[in-house]
């Protein structure tokens, strides 16, 4: 279970978030839609421990894994080592694995910058599936996508996550997303001292 | 390609002619001896054990700066880069520093430590340490800090940490802090021995200097000129190469 009781955010004089609170249970997976700058990202971050400086508390679980809006892999690390660095106690074989069933079997030796922007993202997603995470965190992971490579990235996402039965909480601006991967929507809206859920 | 190999050679070529057209000029072998007159001079320190000698007392000096000087620098540099606190308490010292003459600082050191080893690799490290603390503040300040909040969000260990995700992005800073340390090390280094050691290059070209030997002053320099090549070449480059493999693959 994710408890989230944020009291308050701010950065400097500026509210961003009042009175932000809600849970997610085991296996339930949560969209987050709003409009752009309301604090989606920010209340991610603070959801993630990222950032720790607001009024309130977060329960999370020790495995957690995040998939940004870009991927976020080490550029000068092969593909298979990118799982390996990021979780040492996985056995090199089920990282194999794991590239295979994202897609990118026999790419294990290449580097980041020698995938297409299709295959970084998967390879985001294996990395944050392959460590079993109970907390699975995602900021517009099918942003900037060419529709065909976000269908697929869409199919893979919802198949991991049946798979694997994280408890989900995702950033989306698309409607459809939110409907195809979500069993709840959460929306966030401007209030007179920062962002509340709608 | 060819071209691209050649050319090295060919400015190397062009400055050895000028030597030689400026040698030829002047027509005094006290003042400035054309190349050829050098060789039979290096053989005669080379055979008696002296220029090796020398050489490695300076290489040794130069070693223990370097290191001393990168790795305190790079904790520095990088401390300011990540902190603005940091840095709003150590940039006025490191504007201090830098500014202060190398010289101060080297008798500065000789007078409170005394004529010693400790004391000439203290002065050349403190004399270094503000360029390669600059120099790795901006790689701190460059760090990506969307790779932070990975590394925060899958617990990566601090040595996972800097091993594979700090210091491969530091990577240029650091080659470009090695490479202007080196040339700016040796140099302070034989200011450190001109002054106060009885060994080294630094030493040699005091003594030649006391008497008159211009001949003997450029077989030292461009013998550790050479040393400090084979360093860049043989060393620096080819871990530079591996650090940016990744960018050409």
């Amino acid at each position: 279970m994710i408890r989230v009781e944020i009291e308050a955010k701010r950065f400097g004089p500026t509210p961003v978030l009042r009175r932000v609170a809600f849970q997610i249970a085991a296996g339930e997976t949560v969209a987050l839609i709003g409009p752009s700058g309301i604090g989606k990202t920010t209340l991610l971050r603070l959801i993630a421990g990222i950032d720790r400086d607001y009024d309130g508390h977060v329960a999370r679980p020790d495995r957690q894994a995040i998939v940004f809006q870009e991927p976020t892999l080490l550029p000068w690390r092969s593909a298979l080592d990118n799982l390996l660095l990021v979780h040492p106690d996985l056995d090199r074989n089920d990282a194999l694995a794991a590239l295979d069933r994202v897609g990118l079997a026999g790419k294990e030796t290449l580097f980041p910058g020698q995938l297409s922007l299709g295959q970084q993202r998967r390879l985001s997603l294996a990395r944050a599936f392959v460590g079993r995470p109970e907390l699975l965190i995602m900021d517009e992971p099918f942003v900037s996508l060419d529709k065909d490579t976000a269908e697929t990235m869409l199919s893979l996402t919802e198949d991991l996550i049946a798979q694997h039965r994280p408890a989900t909480l995702f950033v989306t601006h698309a409607q459809a997303e939110a409907e195809r991967l979500a069993d709840r929507v959460l929306s966030l809206k401007a209030g007179p001292d920062g962002a509340v859920l709608g | 390609m060819q071209d691209a190999r050649l050319t090295p050679v060919l400015s190397i070529a062009g400055l050895l002619s000028l030597w030689v057209v400026a040698a030829l000029l002047t027509n005094d072998a006290q003042i400035l001896p054309p190349p050829w007159d050098l060789v039979p001079r290096f053989g005669q320190e080379l055979a008696s054990g002296e220029l090796q000698r020398n050489l490695g007392a300076t290489l040794i000096r130069v070693a223990w700066a370097f290191v001393l000087a990168m790795t305190l620098g790079t904790m520095i540099g990088l401390a300011m880069g990540r902190s603005d606190r940091v840095n709003q308490w150590l940039d006025p010292w490191l504007v201090v520093f830098l500014n202060l003459p190398a010289l101060v600082l080297i008798v500065l050191c000789y007078l409170w430590i005394g004529l010693t080893e400790a004391a000439a690799i203290t002065a050349v490290t403190l004399n270094k340490v503000p360029n390669v603390a600059t120099i790795l503040r901006e790689g701190g300040r460059a760090l990506d800090p969307d790779l932070d909040a990975m590394a925060k969000v899958y617990r990566l260990s601090w040595w996972v940490r800097m091993r594979h995700v700090i210091a491969p992005q530091l990577a240029p800073f650091i080659a470009a802090a090695a490479r202007s340390g080196l040339s700016l090390i040796w140099k302070i280094v034989l200011v450190v021995e001109f002054l106060g050691r009885s060994s080294g290059v630094g030493f040699q070209i005091h003594l030649y200097f006391q008497l008159f030997d211009v001949g003997m002053v450029l077989v030292y320099a461009l013998s550790f000129i050479c040393v400090m090549l084979l360093i860049e070449w043989l060393i620096l480059q080819p871990w530079e190469r591996q650090a940016r493999r990744w960018r050409r693959a």
